[in-house]
């Protein structure tokens, strides 16, 4: 079967370099999600294959994704036809690069979402596409160490760490697992999940006394951690070799310990603090570069990714969940199931206290995102004075916030002009 | 074509092909250093270094170059002289010495990851044979030292060979008729290695120095691999600025700031091991 496989893709491959003159008609799907060879062959097989015209699907990493898209912005002659990335991507390009896609006629079923894909100004710069979110997993051999009287579905932070460290006290091994590698998403925990659970607040309480407790709790929470997380980026791969029994990530970087073993896993909630249980949201949209060889395919392509029969294929490939209102059939893989749950758990929780994902930042996104990361390296791993690092940190923020002037955005209360760090 | 004219021609395509894409390419990375959007100034080098973690991947950098680079040449030296004693299957020896040059440096991390992991080949070893009561997690933020010591046995296992193929060739270059002097006045094998080899290997050692320091100042990908953030390098912050902070003209102001290192340290290094005009070998 393999071989079968590999025979295959040689042939196509052979066979493309040989129509490459045919590809060239093709509309170029630039993408930095679906990136997995897996996801990638799945959007080409059954998501895209359903589409009225041949489309050439490309993932890539963010650096290369937007060296390429500045390439050809900056030549004003491109052979990109469609985008498909993070919101957080989106918002760092200038809002002229990308064509209005409101009269299109096509939208998410979520009037947040639509919002935010207007990046602040008033036309639709993308549409939104699928959605995530970041959730907490756990290996079954964890659930007898749960603290007496937790219920999973409504975890606090306390319980949290408490449960880690009976995990600890009784194998030795500290057993929770968090994304703090390289590639970790280590900093959407502290902006969209702590921050929320204990200031109820990003921007505006960065630098308050609530802050010192929420990083009090994080190196409460680092010490039943296992120390080698800073090299854990895919929790999927730490649940199924078992460093990690307890882990907090983004749901498609659980899937896969779900979709191999569907028994020995169980997903549930996000711990919540004083001030709710804090979470947030991932979007993914698609658009079009003004660079586009051919608008209408480019359009078509667009609206065929917003159809609710694409968008149940998307979920299948990516694991990514859809934006407009369908009904999800009782087949889907493990991973969906567990993730779907866990996250309907989490909105419709009563303490729910859903944060949205940092808007109007532009290019300094990357920025706004090291100071949190920054803030942990040395809170956390170098153990600097919480109260000093916070007090340095935030003229950071601030001045990130001063240059782009970007309001507030939920859980902070709304601003007039740039969000002020009080 | 006159014959004078013959050496212009030969190197006019590596002249136009360095010209075009190093120097153009070098010449506006330098303009993005040194412009902050008004005029020219120093701004963007006073950001990246007023950074907190710039100290430390300054520190690191040096640090790392100091301690595999003797170690390499120490190292290069010997198999070198070894290689060279040789009668049989010299070139085997040299070709399996060298395969480590063939992997790629990210492979080379990722190699020796797989043997410091928790789950990796030194725990399995050493737990197989009762050493230790359970894997432990060697790589963590609590054991700087063993980070640094895995990313320069890493470095030491890939980049040596690069100086061992060009010492291999200095020392071949050596006559014969100095050896057997030195012999036929009592000299040891020893005295012959210090007083010969070292002073007449002078250009190949330069040639190496040079280029294995430079290529230390460079390093990334094993450190990314082993050491991921807990490590920081210069060059890791040339490529989180560049790729992470889309910050085009930091990642520049750093990349300067390594090749100012690179001159400084070759400069250095061809002034201590310069050959006096007029002497040949």
């Amino acid at each position: 079967m393999k071989l079968k496989v590999k025979l295959t893709s040689a042939v196509s491959a052979i066979a493309l370099s040989l129509t490459a003159v045919a590809v060239q008609a093709d509309v170029l799907f630039w993408s930095t999600q679906a990136k997995p060879v897996e996801e990638a062959q799945a959007m080409r097989d059954q998501v895209l294959s359903g589409a009225d015209m041949a489309v050439d699907y490309q993932p890539n990493d963010g650096g290369p994704w937007l060296t390429r898209l500045n390439a050809e912005l900056q030549a004003s002659s491109g052979s990109i036809g469609v985008l498909g990335a993070l919101h957080g991507d989106f918002s760092a390009m200038d809002d002229a690069d990308l064509v209005d896609l409101g009269s299109m006629g096509v939208a998410s079923a979520s009037a947040t979402f639509n919002e935010l894909a207007k990046l602040g100004t008033g036309d639709m710069q993308y549409i939104p596409w699928m959605q995530a979110s970041y959730i907490m997993a756990a290996s079954k051999e964890a659930l007898p160490y749960l603290p007496e009287g937790a219920d999973i579905d409504a975890l606090t932070y306390d319980q949290l760490i408490a449960w880690a460290g009976n995990i600890k006290e009784a194998t030795g091994e500290a057993k929770f697992g968090f994304p703090a590698g390289p590639k970790g998403l280590k900093h959407r925990f502290f902006q969209g999940y702590l921050y929320p659970s204990y200031t109820n607040g990003v921007v505006r309480t960065f630098a308050s006394d609530e802050a010192v407790t929420a990083w009090e709790k994080m190196r409460e929470l680092w010490a039943v951690t296992n120390p080698a997380s800073t090299n854990f980026s895919f929790l999927q791969e730490q649940l199924l070799n078992g460093d990690a029994w307890i882990a907090f990530d983004h749901t498609s970087r659980l899937a896969g310990a779900f979709n191999e073993r569907p028994d020995d896993f169980v997903a549930f909630p996000a711990p919540a603090g004083p001030t709710g249980r804090g979470f947030m949201p991932v979007i993914a949209g698609v658009a079009i570069p003004r660079t586009a060889p051919d608008m209408e395919a480019s359009k078509a392509v667009v609206a065929h990714m917003l159809k609710p029969e694409t968008q149940l294929a998307t979920l299948r490939a990516t694991n990514f969940f859809p934006v407009v209102d369908v009904e999800l059939p009782g087949d889907l893989p493990p991973a969906v199931q567990a993730a779907g749950g866990a996250v309907a758990k989490m909105s419709g929780s009563a303490d729910a206290n859903p944060g949205l994902l940092p808007a109007g930042l532009g290019a300094k996104g990357g920025d706004f995102n090291r100071v949190f990361v920054d803030s942990f390296e040395r809170i956390v791993l170098a153990g600097q004075d919480i109260r000093t690092v916070l007090d340095d940190q935030k003229g950071k923020l601030a001045a990130i916030m001063n240059e782009t002037s970007a309001p507030c955005w939920a859980p902070d209360a709304p601003s007039e002009g740039a969000c002020p760090v009080e | 074509m006159q014959a004078r004219y013959l050496p212009y021609v030969l190197i006019a395509p590596v002249s136009v092909f360095l010209g075009l894409f190093f120097l153009y390419p070098f010449y506006l990375v330098a303009q993005t250093a040194f412009y902050d959007g008004a005029g020219w100034s120093l701004k963007n080098f006073q950001e990246v270094t007023s950074y907190w973690k710039f100290p430390i991947s300054f520190k690191n950098t040096l640090w790392l170059a100091a301690v595999v680079v003797p170690i390499q040449l120490a190292l290069a030296l010997l198999m070198a002289t070894m290689v060279n004693a040789m009668k049989k299957g010299r070139d085997l020896v040299l070709y399996i010495w060298t395969i480590p040059l063939g992997i790629s440096d990210l492979a080379a991390g990722i190699i020796w990851l797989a043997i410091f992991e928790q789950s990796g080949f030194l725990n399995s070893m050493m737990h197989g044979l009762g050493f230790i009561d359970r894997p432990t997690a060697l790589i963590s933020y609590q054991n700087p030292t063993l980070i640094f010591v895995a990313i320069a046995l890493a470095e030491i296992w890939r980049a040596t060979a690069i100086m061992l193929v060009i010492l291999v060739a200095g020392i071949g270059l050596i006559p014969r008729e100095y050896y057997e002097a030195a012999q036929v006045f009592g000299a040891g094998r020893w005295k012959q290695f210090l007083r010969i080899t070292l002073p007449l290997l002078r250009p190949s050692l330069s040639t190496a120095l040079v280029l294995r320091v430079i290529l230390a100042f460079e390093v990334f990908a094993v450190v990314q691999a082993l050491g991921g953030t807990l490590f920081p390098v210069l060059m890791s912050e040339t490529y989180a600025y560049q790729f992470e902070l889309l910050n085009g003209s930091a990642a520049a102001a750093v990349a300067l700031i390594i090749l100012g290192i690179s001159i400084a340290s070759t400069i250095v290094i061809l002034r201590v091991l310069r050959v006096p005009k007029g002497a040949t070998i």
